[in-house]
């Protein structure tokens, strides 16, 4: 057990490429910290950082009291979990998950034990003869965790280690992960590009962009507080809707309609000009179905483009046009996130009892208090309560790094091509 | 359906007589006896088999000149196949790792390079080996046909090898080092285990190579102290110098393959045992 700490980490290639830049997380002691991230954010270089399956160009990491920053994987006592497993094909079960024991130069009756031990808790007793090649995507993983845990690893390290598995398993494991780590207490780093995966299992996450850590907080901090425009967008599913503001006093013009926010709120963000404001699906509602008890906000008509009706909610597509200052940043973040840029779209989380049809006028409620307010050049959260947010370093901005990168890549594009 | 399947057993009669035909008729001869193949009218079975043949090569008649010439030939062969085999395997597997692996300058030249020594004719170099070889005094001794038989199958190998290398996912080091193995453990206790059917391949067409060479055999022995049944078998005189033994180089023959196909049954059940594990994709 031992806790992980990252001082500013960087990471660059041989060509100059900055995969990580300047990074620090702290793992407490007993934590289950999530790396969370679009492909290319560097969480995995981070991770194999830690593990020592590459160089750090520099900053310190230390795992307990050591620093380990010149140590080999061996010499750093940490168990991973690899995305593909990284199942010994030619051993047994067995003989996998007691590679690390026979390694260390464990007597027999030792690895036995252990082996039977780890074997119980993953409930692999009937397989332990059997070959890696002969099991299912589950029962691989859990043999893939039985080599992590039967060794007393300092920490636990998961490089994606789910997104092998159907939907379902992927459900089960994620269950059972959470548990395993729960009863061991032991420090855990997990990488992960599925936002579910990092809201369920994480005590803290670390989202990251392009290299630069944007905020480290639990999971609800992320959700309320975002730290900016890329947070926001990156946690919740259905994302936030970003629409286009002016604020004036404590009114904000949207393009359906102006809404009011608590004054404090509108007092950050005074005098900015156009800004754009997030709001979550789920802070709408169809004003027909609500009891008039609940508390502020405003209501605007819309012409409602598509339902889509789940039975327990429904959510509801309004499409809108947005000013070309607004649209580029959202393009910008869309790309960010790998998704493709779309119609600017708002989407509304609607009660189950909701009667909204295709095509209908609906007078729909916002709740405003809930509203963030982004600065569209530098995608700050004006908005944001420092106290509530855990840790969002002071320059998130990934432009200088996002140039840099396209810059290195371009070259090196064109090297591999010839 | 089943004309298809009666034409697939025609198909593969046809091609197992054109294959074993030679074969059976080698085993034939050596059950003749020595007058039965000179008086001119063959036919293909022999009229009186006899195993007089055999006893004669393998020291089991009173006259033992002919059987201890074959012997120490066999001894040869077999030390020398197996030396070669083992060396040039050894070698091959690190220089493959190295080059799956590794991002060195001139990788790309020691491949070509290699390639080219394989292209090269043997018998080009049997008169400088030849020269080089009594100056170094490694003519007619068993280094003196280890070292090129190693080095004309090495390419081969490092090429077979480094293939199979460059299947295996980085990952199963990776994991190996971090749970506690040195890169040697690593290589020792994961790659090559994986990369076994490669290893078995590069070692049967070393093997093949080594145990078959007749060229460098002839040339770089004079004795029986390093000659090789092959070469050994071109001395074979029966009592008519104008008649070679055709029944006594068949058995020689016949004794010679038979390690052979052992080899090749054992290696080819390692093979598939490799393969069908899921060796390479887990």
């Amino acid at each position: 057990m031992a806790a992980i700490e990252m001082k500013n980490i960087v990471k660059e290639y041989g060509d100059g490429f900055p995969a990580v830049n300047d990074v620090s997380i702290d793992v407490a002691d007993g934590e289950f910290m999530i790396l969370v991230g679009p492909s290319g954010c560097g969480k995995s270089t981070l991770l194999r950082m830690i593990v020592g399956l590459e160089d750090i160009t520099s900053g310190d990491m230390m795992i307990g009291d050591r620093r380990v920053n010149d140590l080999a994987p061996r010499d750093r006592n940490l168990a991973m979990v690899f995305q593909n497993y990284a199942l010994y094909p030619h051993l047994t079960v067995y003989e996998n998950i007691a590679f690390p024991l026979r390694l260390a130069g464990a007597s027999n009756d030792e690895v036995d034990r252990k082996v039977r031990e780890a074997s119980k808790t993953l409930e692999l007793d009937e397989h332990l003869e059997r070959k890696p090649g002969n099991l299912s995507g589950g029962q691989r993983q859990r043999v893939a965790m039985g080599r992590a845990i039967v060794r007393d690893a300092d920490a636990f390290l998961f490089d994606e280690p789910l997104s092998n598995l159907d939907a379902k398993l992927r459900g089960q494991m994620r269950t059972e992960i959470s548990r395993l780590q729960k009863r061991l207490g032991i420090t855990t780093v997990y990488v992960t590009h599925d936002q579910t995966e990092a809201m369920t299992l994480g005590d803290r996450v670390a989202v990251l962009k392009r290299g630069i850590l944007q905020q480290l907080a639990t999971p609800r901090e992320l959700y309320t507080q975002p730290g900016n425009l890329f947070v926001a967008g990156f946690i919740g599913s259905p994302p936030m809707n970003f629409l286009p503001a002016t604020v004036e006093g404590n009114q904000v013009k949207l393009p359906f309609g102006t809404v009011t926010i608590p004054d404090d709120r509108a007092a950050k963000a005074q005098g900015r000009g156009l800004l754009i404001a997030g709001i979550r699906p789920e802070h709408f509602e169809d004003a027909s179905v609500m009891d008039s008890s609940r508390a502020q906000g405003s209501t605007f008509k819309a012409k409602v483009d598509v339902v889509e009706w789940l039975g327990n909610e429904a959510y509801a597509y309004i499409p809108f046009e947005a000013p070309r200052e607004v649209q580029e940043q959202l393009n910008q973040l869309e790309r960010d996130l790998d998704g493709e840029a779309m119609r600017t779209q708002l989407v509304i989380g609607l009660d189950g009892a909701s009667r909204i049809k295709e095509g209908d006028e609906a007078e729909i409620f916002v709740d405003s208090s809930k509203m963030h307010l982004f600065d569209p050049a530098t995608g700050e959260n004006l908005t944001l309560d420092t106290r509530g947010a855990g840790t969002v370093p002071s320059d998130t901005s990934t432009q200088a790094v996002a140039e840099e990168q396209d810059a290195v890549a371009t070259p090196a594009e064109q090297e591999g091509a010839s | 359906m089943k004309k298809s399947t009666v034409g697939t057993w025609i198909g593969f009669i046809v091609i197992m007589i054109w294959c074993l035909l030679p074969v059976a008729w080698i085993v034939s001869l050596s059950f003749k006896s020595l007058a039965e193949t000179t008086v001119g009218s063959p036919q293909f079975l022999p009229k009186d088999p006899t195993l007089e043949n055999y006893k004669v090569l393998l020291g089991m008649t009173p006259d033992k000149s002919s059987s201890q010439d074959f012997l120490a030939s066999l001894r040869n062969s077999f030390g020398i196949a197996l030396i070669a085999t083992f060396l040039a395997v050894v070698m091959a597997t690190l220089a493959a790792y190295a080059i799956a692996r590794l991002e060195f300058k001139g990788k790309r030249l020691v491949l070509s390079m290699a390639l080219a020594i394989a292209m090269f004719p043997v018998v080009a170099l049997v008169g400088p080996l030849f020269d080089m070889w009594r100056t170094l005094h490694l003519f007619n001794t068993w280094p003196g046909l280890i070292i090129p038989y190693m080095t004309f199958t090495l390419p081969l190998a490092i090429w077979t090898l480094s293939a199979f290398f460059r299947e295996i996912p980085w990952e199963m080091e990776q994991a190996a080092q971090v749970d506690g193995a040195t890169s040697w453990q690593a290589f020792r206790k994961v790659i090559v285990p994986l990369a076994a059917p490669g290893v078995f391949t590069a070692a049967i067409l070393t093997f093949f190579f080594a145990w078959n060479e007749f060229v460098l055999a002839l040339s770089l022995t004079s004795t029986t102290a390093s000659r090789t049944v092959p070469a050994q078998m071109s001395f074979f005189v029966g009592p008519d110098p104008f008649n070679p033994p055709y029944s006594q180089l068949a058995t020689a023959s016949v004794i010679v393959t038979i390690p052979v196909v052992i080899i090749v049954l054992l290696f080819q059940r390692k093979i598939v045992a490799g393969l069908t594990s899921g060796a390479v994709k887990g």
